[in-house]
């Protein structure tokens, strides 16, 4: 059914639609509306039965869902940024242990300095923790994954992360193709677990494993990944038999065909990149874009069969490995079959920065003209870091760093534009 | 088979054998159908008390559940000396998840098996003190607001022992451990620091809090079976004297539980919604002394020229929790 709603609204509603049992709540924005949406279903009864537990702290609310899990329900829970980072031992934890848990992650930037706004920083810290990561590109993808995703899970006996930008996507009202209860009952079996404390039938689960077999475990956990990168895109096939479209798989391509130059991005920036191939192609670029919906596990044969022709490699992301550059991009490095060299990674969009037509263009150009550099900080004010660089070299105390920035920006208003 | 018949008489102890017990009243431990839920075998230090209030504490827990019961453990020695493949010491369903996080998970369970209408099976969560009073004390708090279907044992042996006796904040005043050497002017662990978890579970007002120690046994099954009868969050704090942390010999783990009890240190009682409900009056009170002395965690205390004026401010810890629990009665007190 078409509805106009909040992506967080439609997540929530989709999720109540796999039929969780365990659901545990802590707000942290921009994830609140989701854990809220399905609180109120489940008061309602709407939802039910399910257990929905208001816990003290993402910690707490992954370790709940790993109980939960082991003990045979469907768990499920949302964070974001700080929230995700608090959670992460157990977030290793849960994978380490082959719970098929589903978390939204409603990304948004790391701290400090404290900032609410989206970027990719939260989920790409945890991209060695062993969990599936999907990425979504619009309302609707975002919906779709969290169906697969349970699936996904249960299947493989992994825990998936679903990563929507915040606020670009969790706050945006945009129009959605809900599914019925029917059609995603038919698409998701009742949760099979593999393990399951049962006093009928006990285990030990979590016992400690020295060096005998911990490499075992740990590349079995690589292993089950790997085989997701099959499995990934049949059930998207399985999926648009049931729901009638196309979501999900490893990745998105558009306008590839003939492409020189590509650009690779994760999330909601794919739809301003696209609306700028366009313009550029008008104009005779031939410029295409791969998006990637699946980074962990990495599809590398994926990704290098849609850059097989591409002369050059944008890789647009919203996060930074500080020290060296790109995550993203050394990521499509490895898997890129012409030059590293001619990967160049542009960091965009930290903290909510705008990611603009404008200055895509102007990046793309730059690439296409064979000008861009190995990395390149999107719409980055370099005055304004030289003169903080500047007291800092002239005055010991030259004070906190964030509020030197603040203090030579002059107002504290979004740079847009 | 029926019991046997009694056959002698203990006199001079204040502990009374099994068999001169009617069936009723024997031990859990005494029945041919225990459940040996944590098995021989395991790789705990001799004469160590966590192992023996584990298995005293989850064997009443299952009787008292008919053997429904799934228990989450915190990462430390329990978790260590019990597991691994193939060599695991459960007999139930066990699960380790991290260090902090064992109510947590444990709350998960019960969530699970509620949502599944599975409520006969009850939930245990245990860990260490540090797991406990420390690292895991949010996740225990949460649990315990929420008054989530959970009974957690604590095994408090009053340091991190299985990372090589570190202090944590259910370490005695003026004890030594690792990061609390009596070297230079320091004289052991520090006063006026450090938790009371069972006063603090209390201040939750949950239904059930209680503690014991391995030195009453049928105590201890007795509290487990107790804290079985209700619903929502119930906390048992067992002190578990360990020989390799507190230096005394292995075969005076009971005994030292017993002076910790019988000098007042480590008062013994119950609690129902934040009222203390009963006591375990102290026997026969004797002066702390007698409890630090044996323990070379305390050793220093005793060196030449010594240091009566740290154990008097110990005694007064005992006093205090004497006059406020009422563990002697008003005689003895009086005396």
């Amino acid at each position: 059914m078409l509805k106009q709603v909040e992506g967080s609204a439609a997540v929530a509603e989709a999720v109540a639609l796999c039929r969780p049992q365990v659901i545990c709540a802590y707000p942290i924005s921009p994830q609140t509306h989701i854990v809220e949406g399905l609180g109120r279903l489940v008061s309602a009864g709407t939802l039910k039965p399910c257990e929905f537990i208001n816990v003290e702290s993402e910690f707490a609310a992954m370790s709940v869902a790993i109980g939960a899990s082991a003990a045979g329900a469907r768990a499920y829970t949302a964070t974001a940024s700080q929230g995700l980072l608090f959670m992460a031992e157990a977030v290793f934890n849960a994978a380490g242990l082959g719970l098929p848990i589903v978390m939204t992650v409603a990304n948004r930037a790391i701290g400090a300095p404290i900032n609410i706004w989206n970027d990719h920083t939260d989920a790409l810290s945890q991209r060695d923790c062993g969990w599936i990561q999907l990425f979504a590109e619009d309302n609707q993808e975002a919906l779709d994954l969290h169906i697969q995703a349970f699936r996904l899970a249960e299947e493989l006996s992994l825990p998936v992360m679903v990563c929507m930008d915040g606020f670009i996507l969790t706050h945006a009202y945009e129009r959605v193709d809900m599914p019925t209860q029917e059609q995603v009952d038919a698409y998701l079996p009742p949760y099979e677990p593999r393990q399951v404390l049962d006093p009928a039938d006990p285990v030990s689960i979590g016992a400690m494993v020295g060096p005998e077999a911990f490499m075992e475990v740990r590349y079995l956990a690589h292993a089950k990944q790997r085989q997701a990168l099959d499995l990934i895109p049949a059930w998207a096939g399985e999926f648009k038999r049931v729901f009638g479209r196309e979501s999900g798989g490893l990745t998105h391509t558009y306008k590839l065909d003939d492409a020189e130059t590509v650009v690779v991005a994760l999330g909601s920036v794919l739809g301003t990149i696209k609306d700028t191939v366009d313009e550029m192609r008008a104009e005779g670029t031939r410029i295409g874009v791969l998006g990637i919906t699946c980074f962990r596990p990495w599809p590398t044969a994926a990704v290098r069969a849609a850059l097989a022709k591409a002369k050059r490699v944008v890789v647009l992301e919203k996060s930074l490995a500080v020290g060296l550059g790109g995550i993203v991009s050394n990521n499509v490095s490895a898997a890129y079959p012409g030059s590293p060299d001619d990967v160049h990674a542009v960091i965009a969009g930290l903290g909510g920065r705008a990611i603009t037509r404008g200055s895509l263009r102007k990046v793309f150009g730059q690439a296409v003209d064979g000008k861009l550099d190995p990395v390149t900080f999107l719409d980055l004010d370099y005055s304004i870091v030289d003169r903080v660089l500047k007291r800092e070299r002239e005055q010991r105390r030259s004070g906190p760093i964030a509020e030197a920035i603040l203090r030579e920006i002059g107002v504290v208003a979004a740079k847009i534009g | 088979m029926s019991h046997q018949p009694i056959r002698f008489y203990q006199t001079g102890t204040f502990t009374v054998g099994n068999r001169l017990l009617p069936t009723e009243e024997r031990s859990v431990q005494a029945k041919l159908r225990r459940t040996n839920s944590l098995n021989s075998g395991h790789r705990a230090c001799q004469g160590c008390g966590e192992a023996l209030g584990a298995r005293y504490a989850i064997d009443a827990a299952m009787d008292a559940t008919n053997r429904q019961l799934v228990a989450a453990n915190a990462t430390g020695c329990l978790e260590v000396f019990s597991t691994p493949y193939p060599e695991t010491s459960w007999q139930i369903p066990w699960i380790h998840s991290l260090f902090g996080n064992a109510a947590a998970v444990a709350t998960g369970i019960a969530a699970a098996m509620r949502v599944k209408g599975r409520s006969e099976v009850r939930v245990v969560a245990q860990g260490g003190d540090g797991g406990t009073t420390d690292i895991g004390f949010g996740c225990l708090s949460g649990m315990f607001e929420r008054n989530d279907d959970v009974l957690y044992l604590c095994y408090d042996n009053e340091a991190y022992m299985n990372t090589g006796v570190q202090r944590s904040s259910a370490t005695p005043p003026a004890a030594r451990t690792n990061t609390t050497m009596p070297v230079g002017d320091s004289l052991g662990n520090r006063f006026g620091q450090g938790k009371n978890l069972p006063a603090i579970a209390m201040a939750h007002e949950i239904p059930y809090v209680a503690t014991a120690t391995v030195a009453e046994l049928h105590d201890l099954e007795a509290k487990v079976r107790h804290a079985m009868e209700f619903r929502g969050a119930r906390y048992i704090h067992i002190l578990v004297p360990c020989p390799l942390g507190w230096g005394h010999g292995s075969a005076e783990t009971i005994r030292m539980a017993r002076l910790a009890k019988e000098t007042g240190l480590f008062p013994v009682f119950e609690a129902q919604h934040g009222e203390v409900t009963g006591v375990s009056k102290i026997r026969r009170q004797l002066p702390v002394e007698e409890y630090l002395r044996p323990q070379t965690r305390f050793a220093h205390l005793f060196k030449p020229p010594g240091h009566p004026e740290v154990i008097a401010r110990l005694q007064q810890l005992a006093d205090r929790n004497i006059r406020r629990f009422g563990l002697l009665d008003a005689t003895e007190a009086g005396s």
